[in-house]
């Protein structure tokens, strides 16, 4: 599962304190200031209660698998990465996020597996945030 | 205001063709709008109100309206991927109802085999919001989907082989249907033992890919009472749509929009799910069925597998008829679109015009549903229901 390729994400200005503490090692997620939530996807507003006041903070990075896909047939630059793990992973902070499993035996992955992220860089000031078995 | 019986589908045409390397995309929407019009006995001079979705090529409506030659007082170009033209008829009969226009045309045409598009449909869209988190993983259409079948599994233990059932169905139909891309029947072993494609759905828990395309037109009462030749409308009494985001965070794969645009369609109908005799169910995938008919309220939330099982699909006496024109898992999924064919196959069993190996005998009432996007991240939801008689 090493030869997943590292395409690097689309970053803006809204979405760069998130980027920015990948290239970090650190998940860093905006949380309300007025209601609590922890937001995903990243945005510099809360979704749930309509604040505009976040705060970037660090998650724990472990959470459980919610879902997911041994993927045979890839496209694009995955196109040759196959077989590899698409799933939704449940951060102990609330959020399901997209995301990949790296894991050597896939077929040995169960919903409910817990994980914990890991960092693959991207070359470009990012890291994409994937997760193994914690 | 209700919508119900306010306006009829008196128009509908599904191209004959699969592969269209001879016919530029506007032409194919030009074919299918000339046959929906032709089967109404209505011109294109008679039309004051047009539809298309992402697929028409340019600047939405504008560009196709001008295109074929129209005139119209209405336009609208709303896009939901497949299930954009449900979320059409839908607007079609409010605009209708209150007196904006009285013949919608509502068209589709795609080229995915032989126009150079992406097949399936992309994965993702460059300057989404979600884009960079969504993007990065290697999502395709069929792996996010395979998300949704898990999870209903882990949650309710369905099975693959339920799941296969679904397939098993559509072939039978599809059997009947000269135009079908696959008219081959199929067995839930053959299902099973088709190559992985994203564990847990095979090559057959997918949909063909197609070129094609069709055209609906509805009509105001006055009209679709006046039809020539004794033909039947098919009128709209009830429509629902409504988006499922990925709720900030909160996804859930087990269930579909289906949950809240079928509630409405059944309260504007002023039926149940036990009055519908036949149903196009959307068919991306097998599991696009399976949550589609629980969320409908065919049965209960977790049984889809059971339901779908015996030949509980198969027509004309199954538990629910569904998709009898093979579906986009079998017939046509023109553009990797499949809502105008599940609006078009309805309204064939309402006419009575089916295939007779799989018509609904006195369908008197018909669901389509859609399901556009995709069903692991966000999708747009317009459910239909149509009738052979406002009463």
């Amino acid at each position: 599962m090493s030869n997943l390729p590292v395409p690097a994400p689309s970053v803006n200005s809204e979405t760069k304190p998130f980027w920015d503490g990948t290239a970090e090692g650190r998940l860093v997620l905006p949380h309300c200031d007025r209601c609590a939530f922890v937001i995903w996807y990243p945005r510099s507003f809360c979704p749930e209660c309509g604040s505009s006041e976040v705060t970037w903070k660090d998650v724990s990075g472990l959470g459980t698998i919610y879902s997911f896909s041994i993927t045979r047939k890839g496209q694009g630059e995955y196109r040759n990465a196959t077989p590899y793990v698409l799933a939704y992973v449940q951060l102990d902070e609330g959020p399901r996020v997209l995301t990949n499993v790296v894991e050597e035996d896939p077929d040995a992955l169960e919903v409910g597996q817990r994980v914990r992220v890991v960092f693959h860089d991207t070359g470009q000031g990012t890291a994409l945030y994937r997760f193994a078995r914690a | 205001m209700s919508i119900r019986g306010r306006s009829a589908i008196v128009g509908a045409f599904e191209h004959p063709l699969r592969d269209i390397p001879h016919l530029t995309l506007p032409q194919v929407h030009r074919e299918v709008a000339a046959g929906a019009l032709a089967d109404a006995g209505l011109a294109f001079s008679d039309v004051d109100a047009y539809f298309c979705a992402g697929d028409a090529p340019g600047f939405g409506a504008l560009s196709m309206a001008e295109y074929l030659g129209l005139k119209p007082r209405i336009i609208d170009s709303t896009e939901t991927g497949g299930s954009s033209y449900l979320f059409h008829v839908g607007h079609a009969a409010a605009l209708i109802a209150a007196g904006k226009c009285s013949v919608a045309l509502i068209t589709l045409a795609g080229k995915p085999r032989t126009g150079g598009a992406a097949p399936g449909g992309s994965g993702g869209f460059g300057g989404s919001p979600e884009a960079g988190f969504e993007n990065p993983w290697g999502i395709t259409v069929p792996n996010a989907y395979a998300l949704a079948a898990r999870r209903h599994m882990y949650e309710f233990g369905t099975t693959s082989a339920q799941l296969a059932e679904i397939k098993v169905a559509a072939s039978l139909h599809a059997q009947h249907n000269p135009h079908a891309y696959l008219r081959d029947v199929v067995t839930v072993q053959e299902v099973l033992d088709s190559p992985m494609v994203a564990d847990p759905l095979h090559r057959l828990d997918c949909c063909v890919i197609t070129d094609g395309g069709g055209a609906v037109v509805v009509a105001n009462p006055e009209i679709a009472r006046s039809l020539g030749g004794g033909r039947r409308a098919a009128w709209v009494l009830g429509h629902g749509e409504t988006m499922k985001s990925t709720n900030n965070g909160r996804i859930d794969l087990t269930h579909t929009g289906a949950l809240w645009s079928g509630a409405a369609a059944f309260a504007e109908a002023g039926v149940t799910p036990a009055d519908i005799r036949y149903a196009s169910i959307y068919d991306s995938f097998t599991i696009t069925v399976l949550q589609t008919i629980e969320d409908l309220g065919f049965c209960a939330k977790g049984e889809g597998g059971r339901f779908v099982s015996d030949g509980g699909l198969v027509a004309p006496f199954g538990r629910l008829p569904f998709n009898t024109d093979g579906g986009g898992l079998c017939n046509n999924h023109p553009g990797n679109r499949g809502g105008m064919t599940k609006i078009i196959e309805a309204v064939r069993q309402v006419r009575g015009e089916a295939h007779p190996a799989v018509q609904v005998p006195d369908c008197s009432l018909a669901l389509a549903h859609g399901t556009g996007g995709n069903l692991g991240t966000r999708t747009g939801a317009a459910t239909l229901i149509l009738g052979q008689e406002v009463a």
